[in-house]
């Protein structure tokens, strides 16, 4: 993946840190901060974890902190949403997102409704922490975004950090926040980008969407490891007198729906771009949001690249994926409609 | 003797496919040629081979993502085996699933599964099938020992229990769950103590031996046929090489898996074959054979062509005029 051009522009006196290490970072930050904070999962402890993120963790907080659980997920999820109840603030990790259903129910009938039922009174503080997206030839079951099925449940916050940077900063705000954070990290990014991320804690508050690159014609909506693709093609459209605005959501919901239609309402086109297949992923939800809240600002149709309504592919990844080739004609159609 | 010569010679030569097989998996997966992830069933290969001898072609199985040795076991070619790996279209789930999602009901074969105890239940679902069509057929589940923690494992095996249902549920206690041994995840060490739970019989044994592994497994399969309910077996066994290929294994120490390796179910049953009088010509020519088909397979998966799109696309809903392929008849 080639880095993105705003990502080389960061001040260059900061270590170059990729999504691994700067997730790493943002956990041992808030263990080291708040001795509520617990961290719980599959081979998160002595391994640290199947792609490292918690490396290390437990040598440095313990067995009782950094916790090694049984092949669990409902259990994981359960037990986590028990912890939260009465003030700890447990950070599960589930492997990849697609094994988050065997606790879809904790996750849907408990975490999600559990301050409503409880009359304002009991939220759940936890983050689950889950790898998505293609891109490693993973297949049906080690590939999938289930981002929608997530934020259609009231009660929950998706988050989705496209960059180091952004992670770090995220994951802390998701730790410290005081409602159950579904916290997706795009593992196609894990290893594959760097850049300078601050060794000591910071924070980006959810809920706030970031223009990666200002333009004039299009808006394109992307967050996860489709923003380096939307950037991509926002570059090659650029060459072809096209000028891409690219907005990184970065919390999935609570959407910013103010820097949505700041930037739709400048450009009057839009496209959105996910991994997801297209029926009912969250482009569709985007794209209704900018009918009700710009629609007369609107001089083309809005566009969806997405993933295909078929399970994710093993070989045809490539042309599943709507990597920069899909997004491109995309851009280049609504901005010459 | 003579008999019992040429029925291990052929399980040997079962086991020695599957071994080969993985070996050239992992080298398609180091050139790049296979993607994603690549679970090798090296050194269980007698708990494959053993349990497809006591069943017959339309019994049911269902294995793990851990599946090739499974499925070729059962009969799946191995050039559609390679195939699918390889994400080629006349690969044994054309192409589009890979190497954890094998999929061959000519075969009995009713696939890998990637999702850690969601395929019990759906095994004892089978089960159900066979026994309200009075088929005499029996479904087999096979699934590692850290599934065991896993709700589907625990709601499968309690409606085989209840219904008493023609199945065999088939532990295979590697003795890892990717990088943490069973000791820290379970509060018993003897799985089979949970068979109580759910009013079926049990056993508990060693893996390396593929006689034994027949001998008790079929058993089982029996009782299962015969009306008598199912049984969760344990067999204690063990992974050769890492949880899959992206796993350097530092959780445990070389000595320990050389330690193992001395137990390695071809070195065995080749122990075995000598003593029955097998000369070292028998098995090499045996050997070769082998070596010629998994050459063969890899070829022919290199040549195939991909996957296809239209494949993809039309295999997700099905027509309304729909007919399911014939059940173990390859
Ligand atoms: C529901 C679910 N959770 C987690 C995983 C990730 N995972 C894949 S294999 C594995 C370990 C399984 O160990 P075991 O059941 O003993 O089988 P083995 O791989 O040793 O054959 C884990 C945790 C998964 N595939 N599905």
């Amino acid at each position: 993946m080639v880095p993105a051009p705003w990502i080389l522009t960061c001040v260059k006196t900061m270590p170059k840190k990729n999504l691994v290490t700067a997730l790493n970072e943002g956990l041992r930050s808030e263990l080291a901060e708040n001795p509520d904070v617990v961290v719980l999962g599959e081979d998160v402890g002595r391994v640290g974890g199947v792609f490292r993120v918690t490396a290390g963790l437990q040598e440095e907080f313990g067995s009782d902190r950094v916790i090694d659980t049984p092949l669990a997920e409902g259990g994981i999820i359960g037990a986590a949403i028990g912890m939260a109840m009465y003030g700890l603030r447990p950070i599960a990790e589930i492997q990849f997102s697609d094994f988050i259903f065997p606790a879809f129910d904790q996750i849907v009938s408990e975490a999600a409704k559990y301050r409503y039922r409880s009359g304002g009174e009991f939220p759940i503080p936890m983050v689950i922490r889950a790898p998505v997206g293609g891109g490693i030839r993973g297949g049906h079951y080690h590939s999938q975004s289930p981002e929608a099925l997530f934020i259609h449940t009231p009660g929950l916050k998706v988050v989705c950090p496209s960059n180091p940077y952004d992670a770090k900063g995220l994951l802390k705000s998701a730790v410290k926040d005081n409602d159950t954070v579904m916290f997706f990290e795009p593992k196609r990014v894990y290893r594959a980008v760097k850049m300078e991320v601050p060794d000591g804690p910071y924070e980006i508050p959810l809920s706030q969407a970031k223009v990666v690159r200002p333009g004039e014609d299009v808006t394109v909506i992307a967050w996860g490891a489709m923003l380096f693709e939307a950037l991509a093609a926002a570059e090659s459209a650029q060459q072809q007198g096209v000028s891409t605005e690219v907005l990184d959501l970065r919390t999935l919901w609570p959407v910013d729906v103010e820097s949505i239609m700041q930037s739709v309402r400048k450009t009057g086109r839009v496209v959105v771009v996910h991994e997801a297949p297209k029926t009912c992923g969250f482009g569709a939800e985007l794209l209704t949001l900018v009918s009700e809240h710009a629609f007369l600002h609107l001089q083309a149709p809005p566009k969806r690249v997405t993933g295909w309504d078929t399970p994710f592919p093993y070989r045809l990844e490539q042309e599943y994926l709507p990597l920069q080739h899909r997004i491109l004609p995309a851009l280049l159609e609504t901005a010459a409609y | 003797m003579a008999a019992q010569k040429d029925t291990l010679l052929a399980r040997y030569k079962d086991m020695f496919r599957i071994r080969r097989f993985e070996e050239e998996a992992a080298r398609g997966y180091a050139k790049g040629k296979i993607g994603g992830f690549l679970h090798l069933y090296i050194g269980q290969e007698s708990i494959a081979v053993g349990a497809s001898a006591t069943l017959k072609p339309d019994d049911y199985v269902f294995q793990t993502y851990r599946d090739h040795g499974t499925a070729i076991a059962r009969g799946t070619s191995t050039r559609a085996a390679m195939a699918e790996l390889y994400g080629k279209d006349p690969g044994i789930s054309r192409g589009l699933g890979g190497s954890m999602h094998f999929f061959d009901p000519a075969n009995g074969f009713y696939g890998g599964y990637g999702i850690i105890g969601g395929h019990v239940a759906l095994a004892a679902g089978a089960a159900f099938k066979s026994k309200y069509k009075k088929e005499g057929t029996v479904s087999m589940c096979f699934f590692g020992e850290g599934a065991t923690n896993i709700g589907g494992f625990h709601e499968g095996a309690s409606l085989a229990g209840l219904w008493k249902l023609p199945m065999v549920l088939v532990c295979e206690n590697n003795t890892y769950a990717m990088g943490t041994p069973f000791s820290r995840t379970s509060p018993v060490e003897d799985i089979t103590k949970k068979a109580a739970g759910y009013g079926m019989a049990s056993d508990r044994f060693d893996g390396h031996d593929v006689q034994e592994v027949e001998a008790r497994i079929g058993a089982a399969v029996e009782l299962a046929r015969s009306g008598g309910g199912p049984t969760l077996i344990e067999i204690l066994t063990y992974r050769f090489r890492g949880h899959s290929m992206s796993d350097p294994g530092k959780y445990r120490t070389s000595q320990e898996v050389e330690e193992r390796k001395k137990r390695d179910p071809l070195k065995v049953t080749k122990t075995q074959l000598e003593s029955l009088g097998c000369s070292e010509d028998e098995i090499l020519a045996l050997e070769n054979q082998v070596e010629e088909e998994i050459a063969d397979a890899v070829q022919f998966a290199e040549e195939a062509p991909p996957a296809r799109h239209d494949v993809m696309e039309r295999s997700v809903y099905a027509p309304s005029n729909y007919v399911y392929p014939p059940v173990g008849q390859p």
